[in-house]
């Protein structure tokens, strides 16, 4: 894949999530949103390195795993807005949602609780011998929850195929990271269970790709799992309304010159921004369509409320 | 004195007071000192009291309530803020095995007066994982007080006698109820732990509710006055200890009994309200009793489904005209 399939997938998250806003704004999303403005890169570089059948666990700020995974748009804007999605029926909306048909574990808004059940689909990976890896993104905050160390212990002693990436957008909700950990970089808590860790920078879809493939090749090869911290910064707020009265002035402003999709348009020549121009209009129709076909999607029949249960 | 507070702000006002007036009050958790807490309860307070005082904690329920457990049993007051109640579950242990029972295991030699401040229940569009109504869980957890102020003047009064009780104490607001205004007697004196209370007195039907179904039960008696049911309702407050007196002498006047929860009904504390009644007002009893609950599903996200798993003053309404009925 080339830096314009990089730009495409990227500018399909931002322009879904800047589409998202608008639908939040104009009520017709009803729950709160994470959005990951600013982090795209990851999941578009760690994607890079996953076929078919790999599992994917992202956190309630996994829209952009979602999209890299190849979950279907309309889906994803349907379940968001409360209709009978492909994806969930409308029983998860944005922090929860999941889609098997694209081995994406899905996301999950306990902080941490999706590495030990990334865990379990490394586990799998392993027994039945299929060959597939688990990768599993988290937060820099997440990193202080007691079932990440259990479940990277564990991974780590059952050499199982699992590859941790977290996310470090200096933030944990509304504190920063430098305050709530001693190591300088979360990737020195590798050392600690045994495993290889690399720090990336975030914002670089090639350095995500090539670090997050060298995890996963370890991981199918049967040396067992790595954590890839890649270096980010949110542009928007924790969730959908969050004022951010806690940042300092000019931060973002600062971030948004370093940020993935303004990095390729920094270094584009007449040409290629001629291109990038191109990708944008194409993304913003396809947003567009996908919009026009979640709100034809019917709001789920309130006397299914108890299906699904128990089977 | 009193002063006219939303709910939220009568809690900030509550640990203001307890700040204010005990030294070993400490309060920690996630986003709470420098951000002023998520849904603002905290604001002001790190200015006021300092990082020795009022502190952010990491992402780590579990390391925290130890925590505030140790701190408690060596001589500090902790308050300890779990964001959303649902993230209690991934501190279980310290909250079931260790937090509750070390009172009793230490035949009294030990005590462990720390509050856990949470607020629960569904909001429009939550999923799942962040619209649980743990109170049962607590409450079946032997050693632990559990307080669902339901206005915004026992969001003031119940959290004060949290922090002085020499218990652990789980308070769980409702966050549907954060944005409601009333009078907040600010310079009450602390009450004694316990204690339900009529909040509509009425002659045909007792609804037994607490958190935010106390004002659902209450516009369901508005509704159901107009059709000539006269509805009594007792906010439970405090579900440990359980004021049971105060709804069997209800229950004895009015003969009917209907008890109302926004948590699933299996196993919901509604049951051990109906059992206690059954048990203890069986000849006063004119009417099978009736629950008021979710059904036994996890929350969904889509309002279309939230519409019919939350019970709403017309849940309530209904189970009234099913039991005057009866
Ligand atoms: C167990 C648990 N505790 C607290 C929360 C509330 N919460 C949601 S997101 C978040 C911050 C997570 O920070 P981080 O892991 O750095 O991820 P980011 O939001 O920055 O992507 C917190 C504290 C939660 N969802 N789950």
């Amino acid at each position: 894949m080339g830096q314009l399939d990089d730009y495409r997938l990227m500018a399909r998250i931002r322009r879904f999530e800047e589409r998202l806003t608008a639908l939040k704004d104009a009520g017709e999303i009803p729950g709160s949103i994470h959005l990951c403005n600013g982090q795209e890169a990851i999941p578009v570089g760690a994607c890079r390195a996953l076929r078919d059948g790999d599992h994917v666990t992202a956190t309630y700020r996994g829209h952009g795993w979602a999209i890299a995974r190849g979950v279907d748009l309309t889906g994803l804007f349907a379940e968001m807005m409360g209709r009978d999605s492909a994806l969930c029926g409308g029983r998860a909306a944005s922090p929860y949602l999941s889609d098997p048909g694209r081995w994406f574990v899905g996301e999950n808004s306990i902080v941490g609780a999706g590495v030990p059940i990334a865990t379990g689909a490394a586990l799998t990976a392993q027994r039945t011998g299929s060959g597939a890896v688990s990768v599993v993104s988290i937060g820099d905050g997440a990193m202080n929850q007691g079932n990440v160390h259990e479940a990277l212990n564990l991974a780590a002693v059952l050499d199982l195929p699992l590859v941790l990436v977290v996310e470090n957008n200096v933030y944990s909700e509304m504190s920063r990271i430098s305050d709530m950990v001693r190591v300088r970089q979360l990737a020195e808590r590798a050392a600690g269970y045994g495993l290889p860790g690399r720090v990336v920078d975030g914002n670089d879809p090639d350095a995500v790709a090539e670090a997050v493939t060298e995890a996963v090749d370890r991981a199918r090869e049967g040396s067992g799992p790595s954590i890839v911290e890649a270096m980010t910064e949110r542009l928007v707020g924790h969730y959908s309304g969050d004022a951010q009265h806690y940042r300092p002035a000019g931060e973002i402003a600062a971030a948004r010159q370093r940020e993935p999709l303004a990095r390729i348009r920094q270094a584009a020549d007449a040409d290629l921004a001629a291109r990038l121009d191109a990708i944008d209009a194409e993304v913003s129709a396809e947003i567009e369509t996908a919009v026009t076909a979640a709100r034809a999607v019917p709001h789920p029949d309130p006397a299914t409320a108890e299906e699904h249960v128990y089977v | 004195m009193s002063e006219s507070l939303r709910y939220i702000q009568a809690v900030n006002a509550a640990l203001t007071w307890a700040l204010d007036s005990r030294t070993d009050t400490i309060y920690f958790g996630e986003d709470v000192a420098l951000p002023g807490g998520p849904f603002g309860a905290t604001k002001g307070l790190h200015k006021r009291f300092g990082s020795e005082r009022i502190f952010d904690t990491p992402i780590s329920e579990t390391g925290f309530l130890g925590m505030a457990l140790g701190a408690a049993m060596t001589g500090l007051r902790p308050i300890a803020e779990i964001m959303y109640a649902d993230f209690s579950f991934v501190a279980m242990d310290q909250i079931v095995n260790q937090i509750a029972t070390i009172h009793y295991s230490s035949a009294g030699r030990w005590k462990a007066p720390l509050v856990i401040r949470m607020q629960q229940g569904y909001s429009p569009g939550a999923c799942a994982q962040h619209s649980h109504s743990p109170e049962a869980y607590f409450a079946h957890t032997a050693g632990l007080r559990v307080a669902l102020p339901a206005t915004p003047d026992d969001a003031y009064q119940m959290l004060r006698t949290a922090v002085v009780s020499d218990d652990p104490v789980v308070v769980a607001e409702a966050r549907m109820l954060y944005p409601t205004r009333g009078q907040v007697r600010t310079d009450a004196p602390v009450e004694p732990v316990g204690g339900a209370r009529v909040v509509r007195p009425g002659t045909d039907v007792t609804v037994v509710a607490w958190s935010r179904m106390v004002s659902a039960a209450l516009d369901a008696a508005g509704t159901l006055a107009e059709e000539g049911i006269d509805v009594e309702v007792v906010d439970l407050r405090w579900l440990n200890p359980l004021d049971f007196d105060t709804v069997a002498t209800s229950v004895s006047r009015t003969g009917r009994l209907v008890v109302a929860h926004e948590a699933n009904l299996t196993g919901g504390f509604g049951a051990e309200i109906a059992a206690r009644a059954a048990a203890e007002c069986f000849t006063d009893l004119r009417a099978p009793i009736a629950r008021v609950a979710a059904p036994d599903v996890p929350m969904p996200a889509a309002p279309a489904l939230q519409a019919v798993v939350v019970p709403e003053a017309a849940t309530v309404a209904d189970a009234v005209r099913r039991t005057v009925r009866a």
